[in-house]
């Protein structure tokens, strides 16, 4: 243990007890955080990086998970040996933590200023009415807008880049020396994130504490860190400074992930993932050439395809309920007046924030939401009024993934049945052995074994999960499909993956897209024509190959500005 | 409130006349000539229009005017009143205490939480679900009561203190009746809160666990704990149909094992439209002690 380190991690190992045995989540980890520098723990889900930090609070579930080597020193004090009381009295206070999900991290039935005076009024020995005033002050101190009367809105009154802001203030209420913060910005807008990120930064300045920043994205830390501990399945793989990692990774995996996000301006046919660098077991590999050529964004090559989809003038609202009786006072357009046109094969990306009717308009293309006025017309065909049954056979033809693969598969069906499932609600390909084989040939194209077809959704990752639901959306055939956040919820190397895979699909299928995302990186590598969302109308629209270069609107701007730089400081070719 | 009043009553006079048939032979019997049976129908109201026949439905759910027994010939209005003294002497007390104690003890089962003596009271639930109640009742009566002597056997006397050697065996079968399955539910509620994320954020700021249980945990269980207890409140008003009969208190319950027992339409009916009518009730209590718990239910 150096003598300037404030939390010193030496040869941590963690257990944990499952129905198939002992599982080891954790494996012999060091490293050490000095006083007032911030260290970035970067890896891919199921990494161990969250374990490793829940260790350092003490906050595992026991008894399931179990620490048989290891000590974690703070100040010189091995947490490992603490008692539950002296645990408690550290955390929140000497070490506090921030959550990925801002969402469901506050009690939902607590006014948010309760929730920060409470850290206050449990450590430090004051007033209710002086617990109160420091979270009404800290509330100011992370940003949040009128902060005294904010302090009596519950969570619920609050959007996710405010909810972490609270969240902020209450980790920094007791003045911490050391900050964790687990994927604080993943579940937040690029935008927010970038505010988010920037508030954290200036508070760790200013407070001059110590932070554990845990991230499966590189790009994010990148302005922030100091140093960057690099996990990958259990271990550390790579240690070094932030400047360094980005200019001279050595190990196969860092570079992969380094590679995989999209960026602006360089775009390769396919990214890179992380398995262009290693192999399964872990070594190295040669990336073949081809694969890390940097192509200027090709424009869409208008052969005089057909147009697939026309949006004309469309508006979708929703009413406004008041008054005792419910009646509807006004209207709220989440879509306003759209009109866009999408030859077949071509992909339209669509981006913007929260709220800015992006996921409305998809679903008012499907009429899963019912448009309010102007025309969708696909194949030449005005589809805005036809009846329900015509409809439903039409969505054979048009289909969509949805942004979370978690939830949206019926955890109680196995995979081939969720596979043929279309094909039996559209009584289509014949008997049921040869919609078994339909299946399973779809399953092995979207990348995922023939011998997982009789397993259920849990067993499977995020990234293999979003597999299963492009294979369910595309066993139909269908020429359009709208990918809505599809790959949102997913982790960088796993998004790279997944963004090539639908490229593939795309030029096997001749599919047609609507991309919809938060992310202008992601948007811009994968559509022709990107239009740009903010308050229900599409505010601009260009060819992905100009629209980061010559981005008239002053919002195009702010989303460009926010996609992370970390990694752009340096160039694709020199990876390899 | 008032369309769900007038849909019940409608349910409840088309069932009644399609249950009930020719009430004048129920009450007349096998010998009855066709001269008693027309003046009956007259004196009953049966010769009017089947509307006019819905709106005295519809006018004793508002006016809480049920006309008389046919059995007893005594006023519906005054034999509920008189019934409802001895049920709400014991369900109120009775209630109350088994929710109160199913509350504290879920509560310490789910503090131990996979622990022994977790276990060991979830197993004493569903052995105490296992055994019926008529078990309870026979047993304890015989038992207690008899040999100990330490209750009153059955009865009821009417005035305050009076009544509680009458209720309170009934009243302590009651509430080992309502604990297991209470006790079950409760711990499956707070349980359910202590594994969401805002636990974990509770725990993080240095919170005990016991903290963390009666004022984060308990505040978000309370909310399905409410609609599941205020909905039960109506069962009181109406008492318990098995305690009642055994202790032979003179209450609801009671009231209603022998108006079924009888055909005793009127009364059946009045106790119909009575329970529709407080469910109504406390269904809307319970949904504004929902904008209490909860701050995200607004009432429209």
């Amino acid at each position: 243990m150096t003598s300037t380190s404030l939390l010193s991690v030496r040869n941590l190992v963690v257990e944990f007890q499952t129905g198939e045995g002992l599982v080891r989540a954790v494996n012999n980890v060091s490293f050490d955080i000095p006083a007032g520098k911030t260290i970035g723990i970067v890896g891919e889900s199921g990494s161990g990086k969250s374990v490793t930090s829940l260790a350092v609070m003490g906050l595992l579930q026991k008894p399931a998970a179990k620490i048989p080597q290891g000590e974690i020193f703070f100040n010189g004090v091995d947490l490992l040996k603490c008692n539950d009381n002296q645990m408690r009295d550290l955390r929140g206070n000497q070490i506090s933590m921030i959550f990925q999900e801002p969402m469901t991290s506050l009690n939902p039935v607590f006014k948010v200023g309760d929730q920060i005076a409470e850290a206050i009024r449990i450590h430090k020995n004051v007033s209710n009415r002086q617990a109160w005033d420091k979270a009404v002050h800290l509330m100011n101190l992370v940003g949040i807008p009128n902060p005294s009367a904010s302090a009596h809105k519950y969570p619920h009154e609050m959007s996710g880049g405010q909810k972490q802001r609270v969240m902020i203030a209450m980790a920094i209420s007791c003045d911490p020396k050391l900050l964790i913060a687990d994927e604080p910005t993943t579940a937040l807008d690029v935008t927010i994130q970038k505010q988010v990120l920037e508030l954290m930064h200036k508070i760790q300045q200013e407070l001059k504490m110590s932070m554990m920043f845990i991230t499966h994205d590189l790009g994010v830390i990148g302005d922030i860190a100091d140093d960057v501990v690099v996990m990958y399945r259990s271990n550390i793989v790579e240690k070094n400074n932030a400047n360094a990692i980005f200019t001279e990774a050595h190990h196969p995996y860092t570079k992969g992930l380094l590679a995989c996000r999209p960026k602006l301006g360089a775009n390769p046919k396919r990214l890179l993932t992380v398995s262009d660098f290693m192999t399964e077991d872990g070594k190295e590999k040669q990336v073949p050439a081809s694969r890390i050529e940097v192509y200027e964004k090709e424009n869409f090559i208008d052969h005089g395809q057909k147009v697939l989809l026309e949006v004309k003038n469309l508006v979708t609202q929703f009413p406004i309920k008041g008054g005792i009786f419910g009646r509807t006072v006004d209207h709220f357009k989440a879509v306003n007046n759209v009109s866009f046109k999408l030859k077949k094969g071509q992909t339209l990306g669509l981006v913007g924030e929260s709220g800015c009717g992006k996921t409305t308009l998809g679903r008012s293309i499907l009429r899963l939401v019912e448009p309010s006025a102007g025309n969708i017309i696909y194949d030449g065909k005005d589809i805005t009024n036809i009846g329900h049954e015509e409809m439903r056979l039409l969505r054979k033809k048009m289909q969509i993934i949805f942004q979370d693969p978690y939830s949206s598969l019926n955890p109680r069906m196995t995979v081939a049945d969720i596979l043929m499932e279309p094909l039996v609600i559209h009584n289509e390909g014949g008997n049921k052995n040869q919609r078994y084989n339909m299946a399973r040939e779809l399953l092995e194209k979207v990348g995922l074994n023939a011998s997982q077809m009789n397993r259920y959704p849990h067993e499977f990752s995020g990234g293999q999960r979003q597999r299963i639901c492009i294979a369910r959306a595309l066993m139909l055939r269908p020429e359009f499909v709208i990918c809505d956040e599809s790959v949102s919820a997913l982790d960088v190397s796993i998004q790279a993956q997944v963004l090539n895979l639908l490229l593939d699909l795309q030029s096997e299928f001749g599919l047609t897209y609507v991309f919809i995302s938060h992310d202008l990186s992601v948007v811009n590598f994968i559509a022709d024509e990107v239009g740009v969302m903010n308050a229900g109308q599409i505010i601009e629209m260009d060819k992905a190959s100009s629209i980061y270069k010559n981005a008239k609107e002053e919002y195009t701007r702010t989303l460009l500005s926010a996609i992370p730089k970390g990694e752009t400081k340096r160039s694709l070719a020199s990876l390899v | 409130m008032i369309p769900v009043l007038l849909g019940v009553s409608l349910i409840i006079f088309v069932l009644f006349n399609l249950v009930a048939g020719d009430p004048t032979a129920v009450l007349l019997g096998k010998n009855a000539t066709a001269r008693q049976m027309a003046e009956l129908r007259e004196t009953l109201g049966l010769n009017k229009s089947a509307f006019a026949q819905y709106l005295d439905v519809v006018k004793s759910a508002f006016t809480f005017d049920f006309g008389r027994s046919w059995a007893t010939k005594q006023e519906i209005t005054h034999m509920i009143r008189q019934g409802a003294y001895p049920s709400l002497c014991l369900s109120i007390p009775a209630f109350f205490l088994s929710t109160v104690f199913s509350l504290i003890i879920s509560l310490f089962v789910a503090y131990y939480r996979g622990k022994g003596i977790d276990l060991f009271i979830r197993f004493l639930c569903i052995a105490g679900m296992s055994i019926s109640a008529l078990a309870y009742i026979l047993f304890f009566q015989w038992f207690l009561a008899f040999k100990l002597g330490w209750f009153e056997i059955s009865g009821f006397e009417f005035g305050f203190p009076d009544f509680v050697p009458y209720i309170a065996l009934p009243a302590i079968i009651w509430i080992l009746l309502s604990l297991g399955p209470d006790v079950r539910f409760f711990r499956t509620i707070i349980l359910d809160e202590i594994y969401q994320d805002y636990v974990r954020t509770a725990r993080a700021k240095g919170l005990s666990e016991l903290t963390i249980l009666m004022r984060h945990v308990l505040r978000n269980a309370m909310i399905p704990i409410i609609t599941y207890v205020v909905i039960q409140l109506p069962f009181l008003i109406l008492g318990a149909l098995l305690l009642e009969s055994f202790f032979s208190i003179p209450g609801l319950g009671g009231m209603t094992l022998n108006a079924l027992n009888s055909s005793d339409f009127p009364v059946i009916k009045a106790m119909a439209i009575l329970s529709s009518v407080m469910y109504i009730i406390f269904g809307l209590i319970s949904d504004i002690l929902y904008t209490v718990a909860d701050p995200r239910v607004k009432l429209k």
